[in-house]
């Protein structure tokens, strides 16, 4: 029973909440938003123990919407969705809260629009019918596009376009594709559909249709994951948006890219994507992704710009563990995906706190502040540490699986990738100790005030996962190994 | 229900809707020489042009309703679904552009009714076009929907650019009229028939077709290629629609466009369905149509400018669907008109309220600011920038959709990556709109108190943002009733003799 309505309820759930916040007191918004996205990770926690590992595609509903064109609704989760569903579920309350104090005026509209992405966002996660989730890709860009364009700092106006026009672009070109398969297959089996599981398993010779529409949908998703050379917006709409936005960027939407790659790109195109071009392309990009994303990094003023580039880094060792198509690496890829989520979310929410205060994201206007707020000091290095990949952390266990199962069948490459762990150290370690621990010299900081309460129901959570994931990941392995096998096997038979 | 075009009576019910807007214009033309004096009298004249076009969708319906086909000898008239929907399209185009001007024409003091006996003919004209089976029908329609339109946009007699408009209209619509009519004549010279379907089957029947019909094909298309302002006959569109009156300009962007396509469908379909030589040239019109469109637009700072050039493109989007040359391609029209004619008249709607003195001075940054003191009004104008672009969740995109499934199933999925590169380019002209409305501060407090749409304004605008995006979502019996009207245009060929009996009845009509 739950199996049947829950996705759906998670999708239609925060637009219903949304009318409510609108219809809210303006200074209730904040209220009635935490409220609804404390719901909506309260109907999405069962899903934890009722997912079973092996058994596929799961909670599926289906029902026609646009039947002459064969566009159905049809959402499912498997192993690969169900931890973005649900890392998506658990950092909106956070973002919600987050913003509490940070977001000061037209309050409803933000807050509305927070709950509009979290449709989007998880719309894309679970769609299974290819027009259905082309929508939702989109959906979310809006609720983005204003947020930072509204909410965001000084450059906002540009961050937003930049934005939002590098994704409409490759996501149109995907749009084609879509088209392309959709008639390649219809006209090959007789059925016209835009369902997932039918296009995956009729989709036989291509010819040399298929580079091309590989093409297209990498086009779309390396611009989001975002791969080098495509990462040019991101610095921008991370910097510019408020913390919430950066949070949800970083933790949530970056994924979408990775997350198509797993789910589209290469099952459905598994042999233009390991053909020895496209195999050494990716690489080659990958690695240049945390090399020179951490190399960036390293030298950025600005702290926010520092965990942009940071991301950039990151989410090269997931292409890394994707394209590498081990278990390992793959379980590893997930890991990272999730990691990321949770220690860049709680980076880019402890910027904004200390933004708050201080009113400045410039790692030189700190300095030895650990003597002067000693819990954000405390968090600020664990999550670094969790960034960095301390074993005992959530970032060790992710990163060391994508090298451990990328050496099998990258060796040069994993070594390579290996010294970008020991960037991330460098520039990490680097700002945190040019913000906290260098001595207190400017007298701006000696007032500062530790974090509050609420500040610490944001925290405490995120903290808790970078343990959990760190000293005992097994819950998730196990839950996305069959996925992950699954995936491989698919690939690899074609 | 079938109608021999041959008999007396059977005519009469075919002509029904036009002979319902005919005895109307009548009514008002003798109305108007009475009343022409208040304001009064202009609201009176509104009313009843929008019992007219009621009552004619009203006869329209009837005949879709009994499923009305011809029968016999070909005649000069099309009876088919194609005809209604177009219809349908036209009169709900006028009916719109009635509602929206009502206040405008109060407002600029523009007290003459004729305004509106002029949208009546316009809008005969158009039905003409889309109906006739003959192109001596289509170009009485093209005629007097033109006559009336150049009228239309020089109707702000005392605005210079208002004047200028017109004439420019004037001269080059002049121009296509000749064009077509020569194009016509050659067609003739070569088959020895206007009509439409005659046509085809002498295109059929001859191998190869000879240079004297080519030429008249080319005449033809760049007559069409004027009217719908397809790049390169597209200069007569950023100076006439920026100095017309903002409802007729979206009048013409919307009604004029249409019905222009409209009849080039049927002619490309029915006639020269079997002749490839236009296929090329209207692949490479829709291309630098679609290229140019949104480049032009990109760089325009004037709202109206920046509609206009939008227009263009819209075009060129079009000119995917007439490329494809398929039922599909017909459906994709209907379906994108409907939501084109939707969103532009709505854009057009709120500029006509924002404006003073033919709008061409408002600038797209004077909207900064909109959506803190108008809500509404910027939600509005926002759906309909978003609608333009073909985002997800609003009838633009469903509309965008058909086209590039019409590019893609006719295996041109080239052509339909050129539309959606050509649509990014211009997210960098409709997202400043909502930019400006939402991300600028105003400059003054009272920046947006004056704009007014009026009661009637407001209802139409409601209701085009409710289609909007009811069409976004569920889109479904919309796109029945297109594919029912694409199927029913036919290359002649395939169709003679007899006519077949219609498909299969509509789901659940009149709803």
């Amino acid at each position: 029973m739950y199996g049947r309505w829950v996705l759906t309820a998670l999708l239609v759930w925060p637009l219903l909440a949304t009318l409510l916040v609108l219809l809210a007191p303006a200074t209730r918004a904040k209220y009635v938003a935490l409220g609804a996205s404390l719901l909506e990770f309260a109907l999405s926690v069962p899903l934890w123990w009722t997912f079973a590992p092996e058994g596929g595609m799961q909670f599926v509903a289906d029902y026609a919407w646009i039947a002459p064109w064969g566009i159905h609704y049809t959402v499912g989760v498997d192993g690969i969705s169900l931890f973005m569903v649900l890392l998506t579920t658990f950092l909106m309350p956070l973002s919600v809260l987050g913003s509490w104090s940070y977001i000061t005026r037209r309050e409803p509209g933000f807050y509305a629009l927070l709950l509009v992405l979290t449709t989007g966002m998880i719309g894309v996660f679970v769609a299974l019918d290819l027009f259905f989730f082309y929508v939702m890709w989109e959906v979310m860009l809006i609720p983005m596009y204003f947020i930072i364009g509204v909410w965001g700092g000084e450059n906002r106006l540009y961050a937003a376009i930049k934005f939002f026009i590098y994704t409409f672009f490759g996501s149109l070109l995907m749009l084609v594709a879509i088209l392309v398969l959709y008639f390649h297959v219809g006209q090959a089996t007789g059925t016209f559909s835009f369902a997932y599981l039918h296009l995956l398993a009729d989709l036989h010779d291509l010819g040399n249709l298929a580079p091309w529409l590989f093409g297209a949908f990498f086009l779309a998703f390396a611009i989001k994951v975002p791969m080098f050379p495509f990462h040019t917006w991101l610095p921008d709409a991370h910097v510019e948006a408020p913390t919430a936005g950066s949070v949800i960027l970083a933790g949530i939407l970056l994924k979408m890219g990775t997350y198509g790659f797993l789910r589209f790109a290469l099952p459905f195109f598994p042999a233009v994507a390991l053909s020895e071009t496209v195999q050494a392309a990716i690489v080659a990009l990958s690695l240049i992704g945390i090399i020179y994303g951490g190399l960036v990094a390293m030298v950025q003023p600005d702290f926010k710009k520092l965990i942009a580039y940071s991301s950039v880094a990151h989410l090269g060792f997931v292409m890394l563990g994707i394209w590498a198509l081990t278990l390992q690496s793959v379980q590893g890829a997930l890991l990272v995906m999730i990691n990321h989520g949770i220690s860049t979310g709680a980076l880019f929410f402890l910027v904004g706190m200390i933004y708050e205060r201080r009113h400045s994201r410039l790692i030189d206007a700190y300095g030895g502040i650990a003597r002067v707020v000693p819990l954000f000091a405390a968090i600020l290095t664990i999550v670094s540490l969790s960034s960095i990949g301390l074993p005992g952390t959530n970032g060790f266990v992710g990163e060391f699986l994508v090298l451990l199962g990328a050496f099998r069948t990258y060796p040069v490459a994993a070594v390579i990738a290996t010294t970008g762990v020991i960037v991330a150290a460098a520039y990490l370690l680097w700002a945190l100790q040019r913000v906290l621990f260098n001595p207190l010299d400017k007298h701006e900081n000696e007032k500062l005030t530790d974090l509050t309460a609420r500040e610490l129901a944001v925290l405490v959570p995120l903290l808790a996962c970078i343990i959990w994931i760190g000293v005992y990941p097994k819950p998730f392995l196990r839950r996305m190994e069959p996925a992950a096998r699954q995936l491989i096997e698919q690939v690899r038979s074609k | 229900m079938s109608l021999d075009l041959a008999v007396y009576r059977e005519l009469v019910l075919a002509l029904l809707p036009e002979l319902v807007l005919t005895a109307w214009a009548m009514v008002l033309l003798l109305l108007v020489a009475w009343r022409h004096r208040t304001a009064g009298d202009l609201r009176l004249t509104a009313w009843l042009t929008l019992a007219a076009l009621a009552s004619t969708a009203v006869a329209v319906w009837w005949l879709w309703w009994n499923r009305a086909y011809a029968q016999g000898l070909p005649g000069m008239l099309a009876v088919d679904d194609f005809r209604w929907v177009s219809d349908w399209l036209f009169l709900g185009a006028a009916g719109l552009t009635v509602l929206v001007s009502v206040s405008y024409l109060e407002r600029e003091a523009l007290l003459a009714p004729e305004y509106y006996l002029l949208l009546v003919f316009a809008t005969l004209g158009m039905m003409l076009m889309a109906g006739g089976a003959d192109l001596m029908v289509i170009f009485l329609g093209l005629e007097l929907m033109s006559v009336a339109v150049y009228v239309l946009a020089g109707f702000d007699r005392k605005s210079p650019r208002s004047a200028e408009a017109a004439l420019k209209y004037f001269l080059l619509g002049a121009f296509a009229s000749g064009f077509l009519l020569y194009g016509i004549a050659l067609i003739y010279g070569a088959t020895g028939t206007t009509n439409l379907r005659l046509i085809g089957i002498q295109v059929t029947l001859t191998q190869g077709p000879s240079v004297m019909l080519l030429a008249g094909l080319a005449l033809l298309l760049i007559g069409f290629a004027f009217k719908v302002a397809a790049v390169p006959f597209h200069m007569w569109v950023p100076d006439v629609y920026d100095g017309a009156p903002t409802p007729v300009t979206a009048f013409m962007a919307t009604g004029v466009k249409a019905a222009a396509f409209a009849a080039l469908f049927r002619v490309l379909t029915e006639s020269f369905a079997t002749a490839a030589a236009w296929r090329d040239i209207v692949w490479w019109l829709a291309v630098i149509t679609m290229v140019g469109g949104n480049l032009f637009a990109l760089v325009q700072r004037s709202l109206k400018r920046m509609l206009a050039y939008s227009s263009v493109a819209h075009a060129g989007y079009l000119l995917v669907a007439v490329a494809s040359g398929t039922a599909a391609g017909r459906s994709a029209f209907i379906v994108y008109l409907v939501a084109y004619t939707l969103m532009s008249l709505g854009a057009f709607a709120l500029l006509a309220a924002k404006g003073r003195r033919g709008e061409s001075d408002v600038l797209i940054d004077d909207l900064a600011g909109l959506a803190t003191q108008r809500p509404w009004l910027a939600f509005a104008l926002a759906t309909c920038m978003l609608s333009l672009l073909g985002f997800p969740g609003t009838a633009g995109f469903i509309g965008k959709w058909y086209i590039l499934v019409a590019a893609t199933g006719a295996g041109d999925p080239a052509l339909a990556a050129i539309l959606v590169l050509a649509s990014v380019v211009s997210a960098g002209y409709y997202l400043p709109v909502i930019m400006a409305m939402y991300m600028k501060p105003e400059p003054t407090a009272a920046a947006h108190a004056e704009i007014r749409l009026g009661r009637l304004g407001d209802a139409a605008v409601a209701a085009v943002v409710a289609a909007l995006l009811l069409f976004g979502v569920w889109p479904n019996r919309l796109l029945d009733l297109a594919r029912t009207a694409g199927d029913s245009v036919r290359p002649a060929a395939t169709t003679q003799p007899p006519s077949p009996p219609p498909p299969a009845p509509p789901a659940s009509p009149g709803s």
